[in-house]
């Protein structure tokens, strides 16, 4: 049974590991700010959710167990925030999303500031 | 041995969230790489305290991350409004 709770926490702790590099990488890689913030995301939930839940594998049932599963709900509950206030944030300052094909009706949309905050 | 592998993967995330940081062409980018940053510090906090047989670094984590949202959240208020005290009943719907 010990040996059960073992390999399982490795797994989750490896498993959140690599989501951590992975969306760390693509912070560092997608072109522009929306991208990256999904990329943001998926350190935010998947990594930190692996990462604590083998954590609390370790913890067994205690303080620390509960503490972990406190900051696990923090991170759910804030991330989402934080991206959305991001989002609002930079839409305001005239940072557009890079689109494939514009769908909006004619005459909607600004052209001013479309190419903000891109890499050349 | 399993803690130190997972220190290891997130201290090379940091690395990489740090590098977002100082390139990040508009300020909304390297807000966010501050508030991944500050997630992966909390990340690194527990398994550090894991590591060393110490879960009281716990404790920090929780705090660093009710701080973390505090700080995102002001940041990006005062660059939307240029102002903190901004009145939320004039909020404009953009």
């Amino acid at each position: 049974m010990a040996f059960a709770i073992e390999i399982a926490s490795w797994a989750f702790i490896i498993l959140g590991s690599f989501f951590a590099i992975v969306g760390m990488l693509g912070l560092l890689r997608m072109p522009e700010l929306f991208t990256r913030m999904h990329a943001a995301s998926v350190m935010e939930t998947l990594g930190a959710g692996f990462l604590i839940l083998g954590m609390l594998l370790q913890a067994g049932m205690s303080l620390v167990a509960f503490k972990l599963l406190f900051i696990l709900g923090l991170f759910l509950l804030t991330a989402p925030v934080v991206t959305h206030a991001l989002a609002q944030a930079a839409l305001h300052e005239a940072v557009r999303p890079m689109l494939s094909e514009d769908r909006r009706p004619a005459g909607a949309g600004d052209s001013q500031g479309k190419e903000k905050g891109r890499e050349p | 041995m399993m803690f130190a592998t997972a220190a290891v993967a997130l201290i090379i995330a940091l690395g990489l969230a740090i590098i977002r940081a100082i390139k990040g062409p508009t300020v909304f980018d390297r807000v966010l790489a501050g508030n991944c940053v500050g997630t992966l510090a909390i990340l690194l906090l527990a398994v550090i305290g894991f590591l060393t047989g110490r879960p009281e670094f716990l404790d920090v984590g929780l705090t660093y991350g009710l701080l973390n949202l505090v700080g995102s959240l002001a940041v990006l208020k005062f660059f939307r409004h240029g102002d903190l005290a901004y009145d939320a009943g004039k909020e404009p719907t953009s």
